[in-house]
């Protein structure tokens, strides 16, 4: 099996993706959206061509709110941004919108408004969830390979797949990071849930390899050294994780690009985590056993 | 094998009979019994106002809060009601996992954009409460800027007899003056509380907060049982009269103030569940193409089983129900994709199977068993975390995580019996090279 024979590449891909992740992440930051940091997103619709950003965004600074973001949306439309606003205030940015051009009128799409509490309590319940997730697949993993335990312990699965998941977790995140930089985008509620998802969806793959490594362990192929029983493990299995994540990233997709505007960075970071969670399921995971293996056997040497 | 034949036709006819109601109940004028069970959308596809209040209970004691909060429900549920919101959804979201202690009211008004009017309508709802004098009044203090600070709040103290024990206020005139005077009658409990307090302060100040501002402060002369209390705060008739209507429609027993408000205008919530019921569409019919492709007969019993199990599915959100947001929708399509793994697993076990000799319909069967572990392993991973998330809180997310892990349940159950059925009712494939490649997968390695 070409993984196993060229493992040293493809883990070595895995950490250059992962290394340029944290790159991007350390240089552009992930930039937080309303939902943690608290504050006001504004919707509003030019009845005909919009003015352009920098006169909007004069005329709203000139109101008074200064430190706001506005984003065009749609054909017609701008978000703006900004700090918390009561409801008098949200009237006077609409108002300062429409002031830019007369001959139009300016309707509010949508409106979101979170304090500050809300938005910290969001932040901390994301990170609680996110370790909840992990711990609880960690636990799960260990739990399914229990009686596994030849030619390597049942936990090394479970740090195979800790691994795998790391690297499905950081480079979204880093890829989030450079979208941030160069089109707007913002982590929201929905970007946490598209990582756990493919946290789930990584760990599936990864899990089915694993199974029939497991199933070989137990039967006719147990005698096989364990480098070319993961090789044939992953050559009988590579077409259907192929294909399932096909399946997937196809409806993900069609979802970033025919779906509502809202799910839309939610698909495209789902895409981006399918396609790397992939990768590691097979590529990376896989591979890692035989190296951990590898290593065991030196040391009784 | 005629048995299965006649339970696979049933199971077809039943999915499309499934499928014409979910159909006929989404168009205009369905039959009387389709139309009680339109989907139910959220506000972000729907149109409407999402507000979020917290309420201040530093006030009142642990043991209370549980009542204090149902009774803020009950009061601005009825002021909801009585504005003519249809179908309003008040929710009180107390404490929770990550929320530390707060308590909070989730106000959703389907239909109302106009956030102004809604907060007005909720805002005015008052918080009357009666206060004592403090045994220990604050002393008032010079700060370095020279100036004398009092803290007015702090020489009063709650006594816990708020608005929650108001049977019922009425606008009366001062014999003589005809100053109007804001008569408050409490219930049983109330009037126990009221004469407990007046007791107590007899020649002291009880003052009576609105909203946090003193209206009034008689001196208690005598101990009250009557159980009624007067206002006269100088108020012109119009405010009185403001004010009975006011409180008559219900007091809070706490403090409440806006935290966060989410307004989607109904032409971008009809654009978002247009949008996302456009993307259903367009991936499943590019899955179903690639099945067909990639696993021809096979293929087409899955596209049919995974058919059934949005129909199923759909039908569920329904009867439920379900309400459907931007991100449940995102959860029902990527299960869409799920539910074809357990397909994918079956046959392409069934491949393996058949490389190593075995005819096409002992594979098929091989590739339903021994997929098994493998299927139930990986989806518990899905299941899991879609729990997790459930509990993660915010309605966004539980949205999501509700059509995603039901979708999981579902296909598990769906796509295994259904595709085993339907495989089963088909006519056992003959060894001609016609027969093997249309039971067979792919293209490089079909023998």
């Amino acid at each position: 099996m070409f993984v196993i024979r060229f493992k040293k590449f493809f883990i070595g891909l895995s950490i250059f993706f992962v290394l340029a992740a944290i790159a991007s992440f350390a240089i552009f930051k992930l930039p937080l959206g309303i939902d943690f940091t608290g504050g006001s997103a504004l919707d509003v619709e030019y009845s005909g061509a919009r003015p352009t950003t920098a006169v909007v965004s004069a005329a709203i600074e000139h109101a008074g709110f200064t430190n706001s973001l506005v984003q065009p949306v749609g054909e017609h439309g701008y978000m703006i941004q900004t700090r918390e606003v009561s409801d008098t205030e949200r009237a006077v940015i609409v108002a300062a919108a429409a002031s830019v051009d007369p001959k139009q009128t300016v309707t509010q799409t949508s409106f979101t408004s979170i304090g500050p509490s809300v938005g910290k309590e969001l932040k901390s319940k994301s990170i609680a969830s996110i370790i909840l997730v992990l711990i609880a697949i960690i636990l799960f993993v260990a739990y399914a390979f229990r009686k596994v335990s030849q030619p390597i312990s049942s936990w090394k699965y479970g740090i195979a797949v800790i691994i795998a998941l790391v690297h499905d977790i950081i480079i979204p995140v880093g890829a989030f990071a450079l979208l941030g930089h160069f089109y707007g985008a913002q982590v929201d509620t929905l970007f946490i849930v598209a990582l756990l998802t493919t946290l789930g969806l990584s760990v599936s793959d990864t899990i089915v390899v694993f199974d029939r490594i497991r199933e070989h362990l137990n039967g006719s192929k147990a005698k096989m050294p364990f480098p070319e029983l993961v090789g044939e493990s992953l050559s009988e299995t590579f077409v259907r994780s192929i294909n399932t994540s096909f399946v997937v990233l196809v409806m993900v997709i069609a979802l970033a690009i025919f779906g509502p505007d809202t799910t839309r960075l939610f698909a495209i970071t789902l895409a981006i985590g399918m396609f790397f969670g992939t990768y590691s399921s097979i590529f990376l995971a896989s591979p890692l056993l035989v190296v951990m293996e590898g290593a065991q056997d030196k040391k009784k040497k | 094998m005629l048995k299965r034949r006649i339970i696979a036709l049933v199971v077809l006819v039943v999915g499309i009979v499934l499928g014409y109601a979910v159909i006929r109940s989404e168009q205009p004028n369905p039959p009387a019994i389709l139309a009680h069970h339109p989907f139910a959308l959220g506000l972000d596809l729907s149109g409407g106002t999402h507000l979020v209040y917290e309420a201040d209970v530093s006030q009142i004691s642990a043991g209370d809060i549980d009542t204090s909060m149902e009774s803020v429900r009950e009061v601005i549920e009825r002021r909801v009601n009585s504005f003519g919101v249809s179908e309003p959804v008040v929710q009180v979201q107390s404490g929770g996992f990550g929320a530390g202690n707060s308590h909070r009211l989730s106000i959703e008004l389907p239909g109302v954009t106009d956030i102004e009017k809604a907060v007005a309508l909720i805002g005015q709802t008052p918080y009357l409460e009666f206060k004592v004098q403090s045994d220990s009044p604050q002393q008032a203090t010079v700060g370095a800027d020279g100036k004398v600070n009092i803290d007015v709040t702090g020489q009063f103290v709650s006594t816990g007899l708020n608005g929650k024990y108001l049977q019922q206020t009425r606008l009366v005139f001062a014999q003589g003056s005809q100053e109007p005077i804001v008569e408050l009658h409490f219930n049983d409990e109330g009037a126990k509380l009221f004469a407990q307090i007046t007791k107590d302060n007899v020649g002291k100040v009880v003052a009576i907060y609105l909203d946090g501002q003193v209206i009034s402060a008689p001196v208690v002369r005598d101990t009250i049982t009557t159980g009624t209390a007067e206002i006269s705060g100088g108020f012109t008739p119009e405010e009185a009269r403001a004010l009975v209507a006011s409180l008559n429609s219900g007091a809070l027993p706490v403090p409440i103030k806006l935290i966060s408000t989410e307004t989607v205008g109904p032409s971008l919530g009809a654009q978002a569940a247009h949008a996302g019921v456009n993307a259903a569409l367009i991936g499943f019919g590019l899955v179903a193409l690639f099945l067909l492709v990639w696993y021809r007969i096979p293929g087409l019993v899955a596209v049919i089983a995974l058919g059934l199990y949005v129909v199923i599915t759909l039908t569920l959100y329904k009867l439920i129900p379900v309400t459907l947001s931007a991100a449940g929708i995102a959860g029902f399509i990527i299960s869409i994709g799920m539910a074809v793994d357990a397909n994918i697993l079956i046959f392409e076990r069934a491949r393996e199977e058949r490389l190593r000799g075995k005819s096409v319909s002992e594979a098929l069967s091989a590739g339903f068993t021994r997929a098994w572990t493998s299927i139930r392993d990986a989806n518990t991973a899905s299941i899991i975390i879609a729990v997790i998330l459930f509990f993660f809180g915010s309605s966004l997310i539980k949205g999501f995580a509700l059509t995603f892990g039901l979708g999981v349940i579902i296909s598990l159950l769906s796509a295994i019996t259904i595709t085993r059925l339907f495989l089963r009712a088909l006519p056992t494939p003959t060894a001609s090279k016609a027969g093997k490649f249309l039971f067979s997968s792919g293209f490089t390695n079909s023998k």
